[in-house]
């Protein structure tokens, strides 16, 4: 049994011993050039002319890169053809405006250090209230809505209106954007990238060098990091690298440094949401009218969907009986904000938690009974028209709410606050529910490619990336256990377009669920043969019957007669059986009408929730996180250590998020915190001693490879209980308003105490 | 013939294997060189020394002179400063299967994507050998992945070194090395005469010591560097004295070896020294690099000027003494003249120990490894009224550089020490500067931070002497 069992990523003792290739590790061939970027110092401007010419006389400089050299289209956006590789209007500060292709990467930079611009700038957008107030979006407002939401507000016995900004996020990938190409000598091109998409990474490369899909391979080896950051955003370092092939006949490479990486790709999108909400006095929630807006950049990218993804999950848990949500994206002239981990459902979801919270306090419930009471039931009916079944909310909550002692922890805390002036507590429990499937229904298919070797050693093929998630795996063991076969037997290959076309991105938590029905397709069909092959082996009739298991074949009424399966292998190659097969799945039965808002766009729902303990220094706004309980469902886990693992990195990369990752644009458009020293993700001084993840317990998943759940992306919102729990912390110090940014930084949870301190009325005893 | 280009060859060792360096390589890195090598387990992730994901370690000297396995940013490092000297990288240390640290990682699913495994791995190896089974080994290795649980679980289930340890071995039989060697550009003296020998005859030469500051130029190519002349292994820079009187501190010590030989005399600086970037920084930083770059955002000046701290300067005309609070002149302009070395940093005892009270505070987005929006540091003594005979109020972050209140140091002479002084301070402090915003926090929350420090301050003397 392969299945269930907690094994170590499949690369572990290579990542340990430094023996794992990344792209920027491959042999370098003979006469690999650099292609180094020219950013622009504009954040929007007309570019008037490029001299390139000083950029020559460097000393190994071969070319300088512009748009007279693409022989296909100058353009690399993935869905709207609206990015140019090679730009002539500047559209936001620091976009690469040629590419200097040189021998070695001392000269690129040097070459493009002497190349001049001559800018006409224009006036930039930089902020969503430019935007909005100039009418600048990416394409048209989305809408899902169900009931009367109009009527409903008026109805309610109260109302509140405001507004949650939240901040956007670097993915911080370690492992920077990297991609290399080598022509041959007919036209073809093989392309090393750093790409959770090699397929559109394929597409793109195409496009821009003129050629047919089929010209161009596409192979991934792993990243070091994608969260979202690859999907997309690969495509036009790699299609520069196979430019530059094209153009020399020589293989070309790209790396960007960090600040360069973090000057030139996109973002998680920051997001403005602004509501009215009606509920009852008893804090039944009855109306939410949302607008949603987000920083989309300045190019289309995948925006669109990753609103409607915030807007899928500007409901998080809670059954509200009449809705109307809008979104919308505001085209700035910044980086184009992209796919990230959670892709637009988190902002969502802090929208609806920061909701939640202000009309607890408004009506002096505690949070997480306004929560509970209004969590969604089997049968209710989502704001998109997705009844839900199997809802596992009330069993995460309770179990969790239970093991954590929350109600007596909470008790402690607020005494604790009663006598301490200079530090505060906090606590917050707060749930998670997280739709799965690509929401646009054709992306949900996969392929495999599963090769058996005569001497009874196989390779395994898929559409997925491997970015660290332990996919690979996790398909090895679907492999495995479907032949009956221990792990040593496998290997799994590199991701690559030659192996397994027309596949989708690795994203949207959709990896091992498509992938992994796709692989034990591929496997069962090699099954089905073999056992024709040992039937007759053993002198049986009916190949349907027998089983594989622990590396043999047999009918289990005589177990005691069995071949070993590489000698079934062995047999088949005689008997002129084919030995390689291709698995294929399609997520069946959803759906969904973009221009109605409505369908069943998800497979099922992953549910999760988390109790984050907070202190908080009245002096600073500094605060630490005291401790952190997780129960997350997982399904019946394919690889406990991997999805624990997940979890785990999923809760702290949203804490960083929302507490210290802080993106800040100076008022021309320059990014400031383009590396490490300025952008702060955490590091194990912030990840507390108490803290505990379990995997909700007897809960497998019907219709999804061996009853798991995705878990790469919905633990990442789990993290909404640490801005809770300030929220908590920052409240008691008064009574007055309470508005935390977010990220929370220290200086803004010392404003938002200033202000809770301010705006609090004193009443006589 | 061949003996003459012997003689004139540069060596290191590495993973146990020698290696002759490239003649001159001042403006190349020690990750450069390892990758350019094959040897491409080490990996850039930032270039910066901020992530940690190029730790290598080098056989170096703990604060009391034993061998020590010691892990560093080689992406800091320029490649002339690992002449003469021995490293080991990811790749050199699967002896007789994996190492300890590496089959605990794998164990514990300590790696995901993997690409900052290799640093973390190195920075535990050293940790393996120095028995450091805190956070504190790793906190200067960033993980974008784990969240860094499996990590710590790695890193506190590794048992001891056994008694055949190949490691142990190397660490136990290595005598104390020859002679730093140097490169045709990167000169490491033993003393100060040979430095100023050497500043003599190549007068455009760039001091280094442990280059964290400076690798970042080298690591950027922000500049071009024609050659270097090394402070570390200067021996009059690396000399602590501990007299009655005075503390003095070689400019040459690094930070780690403050931490843990001088803990406890100055509990300021030990808090300060906790918070200054991580372990690989502090392995190399030295206390005379924090003052020669004079950044208004250091760490170790608002401390030392706290404690009235006086900077030692010799050329080769001679040596002179002067106050910190003299020595900054302004943005990374100072007192010290072309020609001049940093030789120590003496910092007086108080005599009055039983009633001075010193802290130390940092903030900045990030609790550890982080670059300050504003550090200050107290220092305050009462007499038997409560009267205050003494203060010190000096702040980093909030001025073009590092910065004493003097007329709030003034004002608070004679004043009782209670909350109603502190109010008023904190009323004087919030005007005394008039500090910037910038992407780390504006000038108004550094404002509330110079006055909010100092009552901090007050409620934590308060804690401690209740």
């Amino acid at each position: 049994m392969s299945i269930g069992k907690s094994k170590p990523h499949d690369s572990a003792r290579h990542h340990v011993t430094g023996t794992a290739t990344y792209t920027d590790d491959q042999r370098a061939p003979d006469g690999l050039l650099v292609c180094w970027p020219v950013l622009s110092s504009h954040a929007h401007a007309n570019i008037l002319k490029i001299n390139v010419q000083e950029a020559l006389t460097v000393k190994g400089v071969l070319r300088v890169l512009t748009a007279d050299d693409v022989l296909g289209e100058n353009n690399t956006g993935p869905i709207v053809h609206d990015e140019e590789l090679f730009p002539r209007v500047v559209q936001y500060w620091g976009q690469p405006i040629v590419w200097v292709v040189a021998e070695t990467a001392d000269a690129a930079r040097q070459g493009a250090a002497k190349v001049s611009v001559d800018y006409d700038p224009l006036e930039p957008i930089l902020t969503m209230p430019q935007a909005i107030d100039q009418n600048s979006f990416h394409g048209d407002a989305q809408r899902m809505h169900k009931g009367d939401t109009a009527a409903a507000l008026n109805k309610s016995a109260h109302v509140l209106e405001g507004e949650v900004e939240v901040g956007g996020q670097d993915h911080f990938y370690l492992e920077t954007h990297t991609s290399w190409a080598i022509p041959d000598t007919e036209g073809n091109m093989q392309v090393y990238s750093s790409t959770q998409h090699p397929t559109e990474t394929q597409i793109v490369v195409a496009r821009v060098l003129g050629v047919a899909s089929h010209r161009v391979v596409v192979t991934s080896l792993r990243m070091g990091g994608g969260f979202g950051g690859k999907e997309t955003q690969a495509n036009p370092f790699a299609a520069i690298a196979a430019l530059a092939a094209q153009k020399t006949g020589r293989p070309a490479k790209v790396r960007l440094k960090r600040h360069q990486d973090m000057q030139i790709s996109g973002k998680r999108h920051p997001m403005l949401g602004k509501y009215r909400v009606g509920f009852s006095k008893t804090g039944k929630l009855e109306a939410l009218d949302l607008d949603i807006y987000s920083d989309g950049g300045y190019s289309t990218d995948l925006s669109q969907a990753v609103m409607q993804r915030a807007m899928f999950h500007s409901d998080n848990s809670y059954f509200i009986p009449h809705m109307d949500v809008r979104g919308h994206v505001c085209k700035t002239h910044k980086t184009s904000q992209t796919a990230f981990r959670g892709f637009g459902g988190p902002q969502g979801m802090v929208i609806i938690e920061d909701i939640m919270a202000r009309v607890a306090g408004y009506l002096g419930i505690e949070p997480e009974v306004l929560r509970e009471q209004n969590f969604y039931k089997d049968g209710d009916e989502t704001h998109y028209g997705q009844q839900l079944q199997d809802v596992r909310l009330a069993r995460v909550w309770s179990e969790l709410k239970e093991s954590s002692g929350f109600e007596t922890q909470k008790a402690a805390i607020n005494t604790f606050n009663q006598r301490n002036q200079l530090l505060k507590r906090g606590i917050a429990l707060t749930p998670v529910k997280f739709g799965i499937s690509f929401t646009t229904t054709f992306l949900n298919q996969a392929g495999a490619f599963v090769l058996i070797y005569a001497d009874g050693s196989i390779q395994v093929n898929h559409g997925g990336t491997e970015m660290g998630q332990g996919l690979h795996i996790k398909m090895l063991q679907v492999a495995a256990q479907t032949l009956g076969l221990p792990l040593d037997r496998f290997r799994m290959m590199p991701t690559a377009t030659d192996k397994v076309p027309n596949t989708s991105a690795t994203a949207a938590s959709s990896g091992s669920d498509l992938n992994g029905q796709a692989v034990k397709n591929a496997c069962e069909t090699l099954k089905l043969r073999l056992a024709t092959v040992a039937a007759g082996m053993l002198g049986l009739n009916a190949p349907e019957d027998l089983s594989f298991d622990d590396g043999f074949i047999y009918s289990s009424q005589h177990p005691k007669d069995r071949v070993a399966f590489e000698a079934v292998v062995a047999q088949a190659y005689l008997e002129q059986v084919s030995l390689s097969a291709t698995g294929f799945y399609r997520t069946p039965n959803i759906y969904f009408d973009k221009l109605k808002g409505s369908g069943k766009p998800f497979y099922y729902f992953a549910y999760g929730a988390a109790v984050s303990e907070v202190e908080v220094d009245t002096f600073t706004g500094q605060w630490k996180l005291r401790q952190v309980e997780i129960v997350h469902d997982a399904g019946q886990s394919l690889n406990p250590l991997i999805d624990k693992g997940q979890i785990e990195g999923g809760f702290v990369q949203g804490m960083g998020w929302l507490t210290m990752e802080e993106l800040v644009w100076d008022e021309t458009g320059q990014l400031k915190t383009f590396a490490p020293s300025t952008y702060k993700i955490p590091t194990i001084a912030e990840i507390p001693e108490a803290f505990s993840t379990r995997l909700l317990e007897r809960a497998p998943q019907e219709g999804v490879i061996y009853g798991s759940k995705a878990v790469g992306e919905p633990p990442f919102m789990l993290a909404i209980s640490v801005r809770e729990a300030l929220k908590h912390a920052v409240a008691s110090f008064g009574t007055g308003d309470l508005e935390l940014a977010a990220p929370s930084t220290p200086e803004a949870i010392l404003d938002a105490i200033d202000k809770v301190r301010q705006t609090t009325t004193v009443t006589g005893d | 013939m061949l003996d003459y280009f012997m003689s004139s060859q540069t060596r290191f060792v590495l993973n146990q294997t020698e290696y002759v360096l490239p003649e001159t390589c001042s403006n190349t890195t020690l990750l450069e060189y390892l990758r350019q090598e094959g040897l491409v387990g080490t990996k850039e992730g930032c270039g910066d020394g901020d992530c940690g994901a190029c730790t290598v370690v080098m056989l170096g000297q703990s604060a009391r002179g034993k061998p020590q396995f010691q892990a560093m940013n080689s992406c800091l490092i320029p490649l002339g400063a690992v002449a003469g000297k021995e490293l080991f990288t990811v790749e050199g240390i699967a002896k007789e299967g994996l190492h300890p640290v590496q089959e605990s990682m794998i164990q514990t699913g300590g790696s995901q994507c993997g690409y900052c495994t290799p640093g973390f791995i190195m920075s535990m190896f050293a940790a393996y050998y120095s028995g450091e089974r805190t956070d504190l080994a790793v906190e200067g290795n960033l993980c974008r992945c784990t969240g860094y649980l499996p990590i710590r679980e790695a890193l506190r289930s590794l048992a001891e070194p056994g008694q055949n340890d190949i490691f142990l071995q190397i660490l136990e039989n290595s005598e104390t090395r020859k002679a730093n060697e140097n490169t045709r550009d990167f000169h490491q003296p033993s003393s100060l005469k040979e430095v100023f020998d050497l500043l003599g005859a190549y007068p455009e030469a760039t001091f280094i010591a442990g280059g964290t500051d400076l690798g970042l130029d080298i690591s950027n190519k922000a500049r071009a560097f024609s050659r270097f002349i090394s402070l570390e292994h200067v021996s009059e820079l690396k000399i602590i004295k501990d007299e009655p009187a005075t503390l003095e501190i070689g400019a040459g010590i690094p930070l780690s070896h403050i931490e843990s030989v001088l803990h406890g005399i100055f509990p300021a600086l030990d808090e300060m020294i906790h918070w200054f970037a991580a372990r690989q920084i502090r392995n190399r930083a030295t206390i005379g690099g924090n003052l020669g770059t004079a950044s208004p955002i250091g760490d170790l000046p608002p401390v030392l000027l706290a404690l009235d701290a006086s900077i030692k300067l010799a050329s080769s005309a001679g040596e002179r003494i002067i106050p910190l609070a003299d020595y900054f002149l302004g943005y990374r302009q100072t007192a010290r003249q072309k020609g001049e070395v940093i030789v120590s940093v003496i910092i007086p005892k108080a005599q009055t120990a039983q009633t001075r009270q010193s802290f130390a505070y940092k903030v900045g987005k990030r609790g550890t490894d982080d670059i300050s929006i504003v550090a200050a540091a107290f220092s305050l003594d009462t007499d038997e009224h409560g009267q205050i005979t003494h203060a010190r109020l000096a702040y980093g972050g909030v001025a073009a550089t590092p910065v004493r209140a003097l007329e709030v140091e003034t004002w608070l002479l004679g004043k009782v020490w209670n909350q109603t002084t502190v109010n008023e301070a904190k009323k004087r402090l919030l005007t005394a500067f008039s500090p910037l915003s910038d992407f780390r926090g504006s000038a108004h929350y550094r404002q509330r931070l110079i006055a909010n420090l100092f009552e901090k301050f007050y409620w934590q003397v308060a804690e401690v002497t209740a």
